[in-house]
């Protein structure tokens, strides 16, 4: 007992008190930041491996991006990844981050269906599905939970059952083996209910867009309230886009 | 001579691998090479071949430290004899080859889909039909679990068959995760896109899936790596373990309702891996590892850095790992649960950890060393019983020596680090081989190129290839409440295993 309390004790605080201010160490690469410094655009685009890169003007797809950075290593003057990791937003054009612009990505609170603040805005409980996901985007949506991040704090939890969740947190592709059993999952929630889109590879495909393993029949039929972008997605890109989804909000 | 000879990371001519008839191909890989206690099989598949299937035996000698590569071409219209009727550890490799090809075999025990993969021979054959084995009995009763699990995990259905509360047997369907990643290898052609995927294939074991990709990359351009990439990515691997390590005790410790060593243990991860985006950028290692180059050298700066994480985590660890291992309630749990004896896992061909939990010294770091592992003198931390304590005791003498690796490394940071290398094009007509001790186990990534150099075939095999099978039998016997902590004690990988 006195050796646990010891324990306990020696842990200190582990958690972070504010994670809506929280700076992340060493050298994450969050919002991209582009400059209007000229290059060879069609050489810049053919690096990146996910065609997350347009020209003409330049622009990064945060929903395709995988993060690796090479591109900021190849053209460090036109390309700047910052440590801002409030990337999460629920409109897809957002994600795209065009050249001269250095602005923080937000939700669109037009796009907020009214029911999410009316009843999530306190507790908001979630089911995760992983259709194809590497175990990236699940280990980080542990750590979601964990003493250091504490999502519970602010009522936001993943449940095993959909019968007790509000809404579906989905990572990976969505492969061909999985679109039945999401389906079926999806379906099992009672409504109102959400969708989040957890990582590049859920919001695009990623690096598995176009393969014939994938069906992604599923998201064209509904509407997406939150995307994550990520590889993985860092817990507090996580946490804050989803306490921006359902705080409450004057109307 | 019937078969090449090969060391790790070795690039051979295609020509060079003898090609046997069937009956030979079978006798030199079951009989002759099979019947000694130190050879393994690390890799078994096939590819179209000018309009038949040419297959691929890779056995390995952890004594001599080469590995014997043979082939065979065969018709797909034939039926074969096959390994698994001789020998059981062909089982999964034999399974694989007939669910892409449709090779029949005529006494092959357990002929099911291996992951229902998009390019599959037979068609009809859906996830949702799978042929589940079952026992006709009024005493007895079947519980499906999955492909959905109760926690935020990967896909994987498990089926058990049980007398009471008592676990008869267990049968694990996996193929959810299926992302057609070895197809993928072939068509995208730029080296980071592979290197990307390479990453992808299973998110917990970045740092030993992409480390073998690049150095099967390296070897395959004739590109000798220089001492301080090898020192990242052993930097790297051993920096992997380690936080897997932690984050599986604290999952064990949920399972068996420790709530405070699964806290501490959750949160003595988290500067490892903060420490990597410290490093990288990226929590999991992410952008780390590069064929040719590496973005992010290791400084003093960064030494100095991880020394104090080290010697702060090592001292919290102790604390919390001599409470956990002398916690009646916790050790109550953990002994006599979730045998595997050593006998079943040189049956079935377990790898890594879960084969070293059972005195099967298997370790690629000491037997086909690769990076750093031959300077560092390797040597593997074995275990007896085969149980849930015996697992968790790897884990926590696997912590400490990959700290006292750590602490190593440290005092040999590299003071020049080379730039971007310009790689050559791969090798024509080659067959190349990289193994990998990932924190689970041995990692295989094959490549064969064709006369233009181009990426003909891909076969990646990740440990949990083999290792499934020992958790359906390691349940055998135990409650069914016990599952769970028997399952996370493996903590095996579904997408390395669907690809």
């Amino acid at each position: 007992m006195l050796e646990s309390l010891k324990i306990m004790i020696n842990q200190g605080k582990q958690f972070i008190p504010d994670v809506t201010k929280a700076k992340v160490p060493g050298i994450f690469r969050g919002r991209p930041v582009i400059t209007t410094v000229s290059v060879n655009e069609h050489k810049l685009a053919e690096l990146c491996p996910t065609d997350a890169i347009s020209t003409s003007p330049v622009s990064i797809d945060l929903g395709k991006c995988t993060f690796c950075g090479e591109c900021a290593f190849a053209y460090p003057d036109k390309i700047k990844f910052t440590t801002d990791y409030k990337i999460a937003t629920n409109n897809r054009q957002k994600l795209i981050i065009a050249e001269g612009v250095d602005e923080p990505v937000k939700l669109d609170p037009e796009r907020i269906r009214k029911e999410i603040s009316d009843y999530f805005s306190g507790s908001l409980k979630l089911r995760q599905v992983c259709a194809g996901g590497d175990n990236s985007c699940e280990l980080e949506l542990n750590a979601c939970g964990n003493v250091n991040f504490d999502m519970g704090r602010f009522g936001i939890e993943f449940v095993a059952s959909p019968r007790h969740a509000d809404g579906i947190v989905i990572t990976g592709p969505i492969t061909e083996n999985m679109a039945d059993p999401l389906q079926i999952c999806y379906d099992a929630i009672p409504d109102p209910k959400i969708i989040i889109l957890a990582g590049t590879d859920a919001i695009s495909g990623g690096i598995f867009a176009g393969s014939p393993a994938l069906n992604r029949g599923f998201l064209d039929k509904y509407s997406i309230d939150l995307y994550v972008p990520g590889n993985p997605i860092h817990p507090l890109t996580f946490i804050n886009g989803v306490l921006e989804l359902i705080k409450k909000r004057k109307r | 001579m019937k078969y090449a000879v090969v060391k790790n990371n070795e690039v051979i001519p295609i020509s060079q691998i003898p090609e046997l008839e069937y009956k030979s191909f079978m006798e030199t890989n079951v009989f002759t090479l099979m019947s000694k206690k130190h050879n393994h099989c690390v890799s078994y598949f096939g590819f179209p071949y000018n309009g038949k299937i040419k297959l691929i035996c890779c056995i390995a000698d952890d004594e001599q430290h080469v590995i014997y590569v043979s082939s065979s071409v065969v018709n797909t219209q034939h039926t074969l004899a096959s390994f698994t009727a001789k020998n059981f550890v062909f089982e999964k490799f034999e399974r694989e080859i007939h669910e892409n090809f449709g090779i029949k075999y005529k006494d092959h025990p357990w002929l099911k889909p291996v992951r229902y993969s998009f390019n599959r021979a037979d068609k009809t054959q859906t996830i949702s039909n799978y042929p589940f084995f079952n026992i006709d009995s009024e005493e007895l009763h079947e519980v499906g679990v999955g492909p959905i699990h109760a926690g935020v995990i990967e896909p994987g259905h498990f089926r058990f068959i049980c007398n009471g509360e008592q676990i008869l047997h267990l049968e694990i369907q996996l193929g959810y995760q299926h992302r057609g990643i070895e197809h993928l290898f072939l068509e995208k052609k730029k080296l980071l896109q592979r290197t990307t995927l390479a990453e992808s294939i299973s998110g917990d074991c970045v740092c030993g899936h992409t480390t073998a990709f690049v150095n099967l990359w390296e070897s395959l351009c004739n590109y000798e790596a220089s001492h301080d990439l090898k020192y990242a990515r052993t930097l790297a691997l051993e920096l992997e373990r380690l936080a897997i390590h932690t984050g599986d005790l604290s999952a064990m410790c949920t399972d068996v309702g420790y709530q405070l060593g699964s806290s501490v243990f959750g949160r003595l991860r988290t500067p490892i891996i903060n420490f990597f985006q410290t490093w990288c950028g990226n929590r999991l290692a992410k952008g780390l590892i590069r064929a040719g180059k590496n973005n992010y050298p290791f400084t003093d700066q960064l030494a100095k850095q991880l020394t104090a994480l080290i010697d702060s985590y090592e001292k919290d660890f102790n604390i919390v790992v001599k409470k956990l291992f002398s916690l009646p309630t916790a050790l109550a749990r953990f002994e006599k649960t979730g045998v595997v004896t050593h006998e079943q896992a040189l049956m079935i061909g377990v790898v890594g950890m879960s084969a070293r939990m059972t005195g099967l010294n298997r370790d690629i770091r000491s037997s086909h060393s690769h990076d750093l592992y031959a300077e560092l003198n390797y040597e593997p931390i074995i275990k007896r019983h085969g149980d849930v304590y015996s697992r968790g005791q790897i884990r926590r003498e696997a912590i400490r020596q990959s700290i006292s690796f750590i602490r190593r490394l440290m005092e040999m940071v590299p003071t020049e680090n080379k730039g971007a290398d310009h790689l050559l094009a791969p090798a024509p007509d080659s067959f190349a081989i990289s193994l990998v001790e990932g924190w689970r186990g041995e990692i295989c990534h094959c490549a064969i190129t064709n006369e233009t150099g181009e990426l003909v075939h891909y076969k990646i095999k990740d440990p949990s290839f083999h290792n499934w099978l020992a958790l359906a039998l390691a349940v055998r016997n135990n409650e069914i409440s016990d599952f769970p902590i028997s399952n996370k004690s493996f903590d095996l990988s579904y997408c390395g295993h669907d690809l």
